[in-house]
């Protein structure tokens, strides 16, 4: 089975200005995959090529086997912009249906209604989109994205505007949608939203692939800290395999000890390594 | 051909929710009031006016008025198509509209035909109802008809979708506020033409004439509404109808047959420039 998104030397650039350098990248059939990276890395451009609203300068991005921005391509994916307005007019119900139409789906109100339920606007069913704060539109928007069980979905940013209450039905959501075998782009700069639901992650720097990997793959040791009668003291040059010889030393030497944990680097460790405290 | 009809709807919906056939309504019906005043008048003095020998007041009266009701048709269908239609492409991508629409697997051509389409099924109507409304007023009240009854009203219609066309195409390529100001100064720069056209006749300067003829057909909505013009006053002669062939907006010329296929051909051609550039750009 072909990957829902296949990204192969993909180069765009702006003029002078390089957007993406040569990337490459694979989200897997019901993987979930983090884009990291500071403002200006590409993140936006590389979804908005998978999704065919941007085209390449070269290079080969594929969405379940079909060219990018093809209408077979565009028929397997859900996208959620960044920045994305829809009109306030129209009401959750009448947007629902018009992504259906055109999406050319055929689940009808049954659809819209668990689409609804699933980001918690059941009760906004017939409130037009500009009576909505801008966290509950971004909860219709995801639902947008989802119209027609795609099975490549791509967010950006899906929960910039969420409060955190907001953020953990996402979350949910999104595991939920992993256990349906919907493969998933999530870009977002929430470091610690990206370590707890994606299965892989990806940091981009300057149009470029500086790091990827899964968290644990990308976590690196960083030592190991104890806990004695004394205080607590980190032994960074210490890995797992001398932990327990390192506790029978202390004991030997007439400490107690109370605790000993091994320490990692966090996805932000790796983050900021892996953009050199870049911000933008 | 669903999804035609579906971002079509979106259109037509969208204008009136937005309130937009409320506010043409009440323009429209504040149009045709004055219009019948004006008309009421103009008619109830015509008796009393003594005309140059060769000229029949009531014919010239009736058809310069309802020449000037024509103008105001087209004007205000080419507002109601230039607001339908300018932020189409790059003012609804600006605005963050376009995106969740153009990803969905419909043709960008797709999209633009059908807002095509939505504007035509807004104006066309509109243009006829219009004429048909100022036909109406100025027969009911100065006993004239024009000699055309329905040919001057959809070609009327024709140079309105016409400027929706090129509202479309100015779409893709300008902001939105960009390409209405553009628009509007390429339909005043047909009016242009047309008075251009009205002097050259007046001083019987074949160069001006020429040059408006050129100008007129580079942008064919004049064109059809010269032979609009035309069309109504068809069979008047003599001196009544040198007149009024002079004007008022534009003198009345003869385009035929070859000018509709044309503007038919214009509108086919600016679609496509249309389509092409909207494939080939970024949003």
């Amino acid at each position: 089975m072909s990957a829902a998104l296949a990204v192969s030397g993909l180069v765009k650039r702006y003029g002078a200005v390089e957007a993406l350098g040569g990337v490459d990248l694979e989200v897997r059939e019901s993987e979930l995959v983090g884009l990291l990276g500071p403002n200006g890395a590409g993140k936006s451009t590389l979804v908005k090529i998978a999704c065919g609203l941007v085209r390449p300068t070269t290079g080969r991005a594929e969405v379940c086997g079909a060219r990018a921005g093809s209408r077979e391509a565009r028929a397997a994916l859900g996208y959620l912009a960044e920045l994305f307005r829809f009109p306030g007019w129209m009401t959750a119900e009448e947007l629902l249906e018009l992504h259906q139409r055109l999406a050319g789906s055929d689940g009808g109100e049954r659809e819209r209604v668990d689409l609804l339920e699933l980001v918690g606007l059941q009760d906004a069913r017939r409130r037009p989109v500009e009576a909505m704060s801008k966290g509950m539109q971004q909860r219709l928007g995801i639902a947008q994205a989802l119209v027609g069980s795609p099975r490549l979905l791509l967010l950006d940013e899906p929960t910039s505007a969420l409060d955190p209450v907001g953020r953990r039905t996402v979350r949910t959501l999104l595991e939920e949608l992993q256990r349906r075998g919907v493969s998933v782009l999530l870009n977002s700069h929430l470091l610690s939203e990206i370590e707890l639901v994606c299965d892989r992650v990806v940091i981009l720097l300057a149009g470029r692939v500086v790091a990827a990997g899964t968290p644990t793959e990308l976590a690196r040791p960083r030592g190991v800290e104890i806990e004695t009668n004394e205080g607590k003291r980190t032994y960074p040059e210490v890995g797992r395999d001398d932990l327990p010889r390192l506790v029978a030393e202390l004991v030997r030497d007439g400490k107690s000890v109370y605790g000993a944990r091994l320490l990692t680097s966090t996805l932000e460790d790796v983050y900021v390594e892996a953009v050199s405290g870049e911000t933008s | 051909m669903t999804a035609i009809w579906t971002i079509a709807g979106y259109g037509l919906r969208e204008a009136l929710r937005r309130k937009v056939f409320v506010v043409v309504c009440f323009l429209t019906v504040a149009f045709l009031a004055l219009y019948w005043l004006g008309a009421h008048y103009a008619f109830n003095h015509v008796g009393n006016v003594e005309p140059p020998a060769g000229v029949d007041a009531r014919t010239f009266a009736g058809a310069f008025l309802f020449g000037m009701a024509m103008f105001g048709t087209l004007f205000l269908g080419v507002v109601l198509a230039i607001f339908l239609t300018l932020g189409t492409v790059r003012g609804d991508a600006e605005r963050a509209l376009l995106q969740p629409l153009v990803v969905r697997p419909v043709g960008r051509s797709t999209l633009l035909v059908a807002r095509f389409f939505g504007a035509a099924a807004v104006c066309v109507p509109y243009v006829l109802l219009l004429y048909f409304a100022s036909m109406l007023l100025t027969g009911l009240e100065g006993s004239w008809w024009p000699d055309r009854i329905v040919t001057p009203g959809v070609e009327l219609a024709g140079g309105v979708l016409i400027v929706a066309a090129l509202s479309l195409l100015g779409s893709v390529f300008l902001s939105s506020i960009a390409n209405g100001i553009a628009i509007f100064m390429i339909f005043g720069a047909g009016l242009v033409a047309g008075l251009l056209g009205n002097i050259g006749h007046v001083l019987n300067s074949p160069g001006l004439i020429h040059a408006a003829k050129i100008a007129a057909w580079a942008i064919p909505f004049e064109a059809l509404y010269q032979d609009a013009l035309r069309a109504i006053t068809e069979k008047t002669s003599g001196l009544t109808g040198f007149l009024l062939r002079l004007g008022p907006f534009g003198g009345a010329e003869q385009g035929g047959v070859g000018l509709r296929l044309w503007a038919v051909a214009y509108i086919v051609l600016v679609g496509a420039v249309a389509v092409a550039g909207f494939a080939r750009r970024d949003l």
